[in-house]
């Protein structure tokens, strides 16, 4: 040891003894670091491993094919389009992000307002993420920029997928459309697959309500991602499960006939099968295009479909609601022969005008030619549509009776169509009117029920039903969904009416007449054709008044006016008159005019569908009806 | 023995001759863990030399020829030029506070003659040297006495005061503990120790209230709750252990770690690499690398305990406890124990003047060691 002074020697000492010291409590610092590693690596190590994957691996959802929506031939009604679309990703492009855009302006057509889109989008988002520049190029142009790519740096193209209808306007009442996610869509069920950029959900229709079939099931790709969300490669997929296709019951060539006859009036049309229900067309015009709503409205379109007194956005088949007018005196009649009132000796004499109580009815003929029918039983009072037959068989009948007739042809309750926002109409009671006017039933409404006037009314779609139920003696409700994927949407048999043979075939025969014998009130507009003959029956439902909210919408103009004053045109039929097998609905909202029409459109439609033989071809199904009965063929 | 220690106390032994007494047991335990960090920054660079490791390689060796050169010169020469570096460091730090002032914003660096200089951590080094040479001549009676101890109060004082204006906290801290742990080790009496202890106890709160920057609140009240804003201010920390909790026993291995590579660490090559470290090698390496950090200071700790000087044995802890005040701050500072202060791990860490500092303490505590048998008069002011 070096020799020391005496002061230095306790400064040693005191070194030496501090410096152990603090040996100790550096000892003990690195004890707490070792012990907090133990912590966190060996007690709760496996806790973090989870976190450092959850950080590292993210699951994209991928949205799968949507389902087709396929006609009962196996025609393409609703498909999924290749969407040819350019992305930019701007930390890619190097010459700059509107160098870029500018170039992609010469090989393509690009508006400034898209321009000033993609710049926007690109600030918005992160500098990797591609950004759609121009989407539904078409091939030509695709294939024009797919050549200029190599001068283009950070554009990428693309090919996804998007929802097209190819016949537009002629099936949007039906399909409807699909379009982006909206609060009220995210029901909870998948709300991964509904979280992915650019998904379209069913908004209107079949689309809306069969879009869990048709949706699928939504896979993901795994891929690993950094801090910043960039996706740095994949580490699985899965890639979901397709959409169910939708088969319908409408043969698209019907259908696209039905809508071009319907042309640019304000009218409904409807065909289906009378014994099983199978909706065969259903048009309600006017239309829009579905495919406006997957690219997205344009301020002048929305306006237009919103504010046109044609309401192109209503389905007037299953949700406008109209008095049925003189097709409902089908449903009197059968009352009155059931009651036993209208017994083959029955006759009602019309001399143009009744009196019940202090009121006078009138009947059309006295209105129009100042002369009454005459003597008529059951059969001429339908062949007449003799209004002044039909107030005072009511009368006779009283309101119980014709109710419960109503209702056993399926009028007063939704048919249950697969379509969203149908309307039950009303078929009016002594109960109801207590009830909803506190007030009890006058012998007056009766008589105004009898003609299908004052408080009866009844969805376009409820009085095909009824002239299917009228030809078939069945109780068919109309369907429009025969099968999804590769299963059957199974339906009981109809039941059998609970009406007599003989008072269908007394309805029959008086709408056979209406149509087919000389004087009957469509006989101008029969399908002349021999074996193609059908029966109907024709009715006006008057628009006598309309509310104050119709006139505070803005319903000023003469022209106008004039044109919602007139009284919507009924026709119901069924054909061929000897076999029924389609049943039809035509309406013309504010239509009944002489030359009726919508009769010479009923017509036409299902002079088409028998020639065409919608329901003798074979369809293309991917499953039988194995619930119904082999179809007859006619001999 | 007798020769080389009576040629060293003449100061006669020539450079091979201190080349060959060199400690090479602890330079390569040096280079071990300069070399675990490079290796480290090749990781988080996603496996490339660029842009961190190379440049860290270049930057160490520089760093280890200073260690060598600094090693051979005469433990006497360093003592006279301790106030000098003092005041030199000083007025550099004075300089980058008052350009600080004159609306550049916050600074930490001078250029000297093209090379960015960090003149805090010249300041560690020289306000070792200054309070060891100002210790030296100092007796137990004497240190006690209020004018001395308040010299060397005042010696630590005024750098801390520049540095936590620049403001760097964390070097603040440091250059305090430093010259604390030099004043106790020098013999300060109890007498001041524990009244000095208390009343700190009670200054805390109004450091708080009244010095520190908004940022440095943050990060202490990151500190105590970091889960409650995790994609805030708490992210760095959650990610550190994040990191470390999820390298487990034995760690994901070399390039597998993925918090880095992916940039969810912060500061990944810098404060944050031992992170990735504990990730990649897992409590096995973690703790291998701290034996070896605790075995780089016990070697220290002995040639502090065998110098025959005061000036020596003071500088050698010094340097050593400089060293480990890095890895404790860093260390507790990426496993949430305190407050995220920015204190580079030692050795790990990406950057050149810490690097540096690092060396040439390293190269001061080796000419320590070279020169142990070196006595030095109580007043002596060394030899230039």
């Amino acid at each position: 040891m070096p020799v020391f002074d005496k002061k230095d020697k306790s400064r040693y000492t005191a070194f030496t003894r501090r410096t152990l010291a603090m040996g100790g409590g550096m000892t003990a610092v690195f004890a707490v670091l070792g012990g907090q590693l133990y912590k966190l690596q060996i007690l709760e190590g496996e806790d973090y491993k989870v976190r450092a994957e959850d950080n590292r691996v993210s699951e994209r959802p991928i949205s799968p094919p949507r389902g087709r929506l396929m006609d009962r031939f196996g025609t393409e009604l609703a498909n999924n389009k290749r969407n040819y679309r350019v992305l930019i990703v701007s930390e890619q492009a190097t010459q700059g992000v509107s160098e870029a855009i500018d170039a992609i302006g010469k090989v393509i057509q690009l508006t400034d307002q898209q321009k000033k889109r993609v710049l926007g989008e690109i600030a918005a988002n992160k500098k990797f993420v591609p950004v759609p520049v121009a989407e539904n190029l078409s091939w030509e142009e695709f294939s024009r920029l797919n050549l200029h790519l190599p001068y283009l740096p950070g554009v990428q193209p693309d090919v996804g997928e998007t929802r097209d209808y190819p016949f537009g306007k002629e099936m949007v009442h039906v399909l409807g459309y699909v379009g982006s996610v909206a609060p009220e869509d995210m029901d909870g069920d998948d709300g991964r697959l509904l979280d992915v950029p650019g998904f379209r959900v069913g908004k209107r229709g079949i689309e809306k309500a069969f879009d869990k079939e048709v949706r699928g099931k939504a896979g993901f790709s795994k891929v690993e991602v950094d801090a910043y969300g960039r996706v740095k490669r994949e580490l699985g997929k899965d890639p979901g499960l397709a959409g169910q296709d939708v088969w319908l019951t409408l043969d698209c060539e019907l259908q696209r006939f039905a809508d071009q006859r319907l042309g640019d009036e304000s009218a409904a049309a409807m065909v289906m099968d009378v014994e099983t229900g199978d909706v065969l067309s259903l048009s309600s015009t006017p239309g829009f295009d579905p495919n406006w709503f997957n690219v997205g409205v344009t301020g002048p379109q929305w306006r237009e479909l919103t504010t046109s007194d044609y309401k192109p956005l209503l389905n007037k088949m299953t949700s406008g609601i109209y008095p049925p007018g003189s097709t409902f005196k089908t449903a009197v009649a059968l009352a009155a022969i059931e009651a036993g009132i209208a017994t083959p000796d029955y006759h009602v004499t019309c001399n143009g005008r009744i009196t019940v109580g202090n009121h006078t009815f009138n009947c059309w003929a006295w209105t129009t030619y100042h002369r009454g029918h005459g003597s008529l039983d059951v059969e001429g009072g339908i062949k007449n549509s003799c209004d002044v037959f039909f107030y005072e068989t009511a009368r006779r009948l009283g309101i119980d009776a014709i109710e419960q007739s109503a209702r056993k042809l399926g009028l007063g309750a939704a048919t249950g169509i697969e379509l969203p926002g149908e309307h039950s109409g009303l078929i009016p009671s002594r109960a109801w009117k207590q009830k909803t006017y506190k007030q009890a039933w006058q012998p007056g409404d009766t008589l105004s029920v009898g003609i299908g006037q004052g408080y009866v009314t009844a969805t376009p779609l409820q009085l095909c039903q009824q002239a299917a139920r009228l030809a078939s003696g069945k109780a068919v409700s109309p369907r429009l969904v025969h099968s999804v994927g590769n299963r059957l949407v199974s339906r009981p048999e109809a039941p059998k009416l609970d009406f007599s043979d003989e008072a269908l075939t007394k309805v029959r025969s008086g709408m056979n007449k209406a149509m087919n014998e000389p004087g009957g009130t469509a006989f101008a507009w029969r399908i002349a054709e021999p074996g193609l003959e059908m029966a109907g029956k024709t009715g006006t439902a008057q628009v006598r008044a309309y509310s104050n909210e119709e006139h505070a919408r803005g319903v000023t103009k003469n022209s106008a006016l004039d044109w919602k004053l007139r009284d919507h045109a009924m026709f119901i039929g069924f054909a061929p008159v000897a076999a029924p097998k389609y049943a039809i609905v035509c309406m013309i909202e504010h239509g009944a005019v002489a030359a009726h029409p919508h009769v010479q459109m009923a017509r036409d439609i299902l002079t088409f569908a028998q020639k065409r033989g919608t329901l003798a071809k074979p369809t293309a199904y991917p499953v039988r009806s194995s619930s119904l009965p082999p179809r007859k063929e006619p001999a | 023995m007798a020769m080389r220690a009576y040629a060293a106390a003449k100061r006669t032994l020539s450079v091979g001759d201190k080349l060959a007494d060199v400690n090479w047991g602890l330079v390569l335990l040096i280079t071990l863990c300069a070399g675990a960090g490079i290796a480290m920054l090749y990781s988080v660079a996603g496996g490339h030399m660029q842009p961190w490791a190379l440049s860290q390689t270049i930057k160490f060796l520089v760093g280890f020829l200073v260690m060598v050169g600094v090693a051979t010169v005469d433990v006497r020469v360093w003592m006279s030029l301790a106030y000098p570096a003092y005041a030199l460091a000083l007025l550099l730090l004075v300089a980058v506070v008052a350009v600080g002032h004159m609306g550049l914003g916050a600074q930490r660096w001078v250029n000297v003659g093209g090379v960015d200089l960090q003149p805090s951590e010249l300041m560690k080094i020289s306000l070792v040297l200054a309070l060891a040479r100002f210790l030296h001549g100092k007796s137990v009676e004497e240190i006690s006495r209020p004018l001395n101890l308040g010299i060397a109060l005042g010696m630590i004082a005024i750098p801390a005061i520049f540095v936590v204006l620049q403001p760097n906290l964390g070097t603040t801290l440091i250059i305090v503990m430093d010259g604390c742990a030099l004043l106790f080790l020098a013999g300060l009496s109890w007498w001041w120790i524990v009244p000095t202890v208390g009343s700190v106890a009670v200054a805390v709160p109004l450091v708080w209230r009244f010095v520190l920057h908004d940022y440095q609140k943050a990060r202490v009240e990151t500190f105590l709750d970091p889960g409650a804003d995790s994609l805030g201010k708490g992210w760095n920390i959650t990610q550190a252990l994040i990191a470390i909790g999820s390298g487990g026993a034995a760690g994901k291995g070399f390039l597998g770690g993925t918090q880095s590579r992916l940039n969810f660490l912060p500061e990944k090559q810098t404060d944050f690499i031992f992170t990735n470290f504990a990730e990649e090698f897992g409590f096995v390496g973690s703790v291998a690398l701290l034996i070896l950090f605790a075995v780089i200071i016990g070697y220290g700790v002995q040639i502090a305990m065998t110098a025959r000087s005061q000036f020596a044995r003071l500088l050698a802890m010094g340097v050593t406890l400089n060293f480990f005040f890095y890895i404790m701050i860093n260390g507790l500072m990426v496993m949430n124990l305190i407050p995220v202060v920015g204190i580079p791990m030692p050795l790990l860490s990406y950057g050149g003047s810490a690097m540096l500092t690092v060396m040439f303490g390293f190269g001061l505590l080796l000419s320590v060691q070279i020169h142990r048998q070196v006595e030095i008069p109580r007043h002596s002011g060394g030899i230039i």
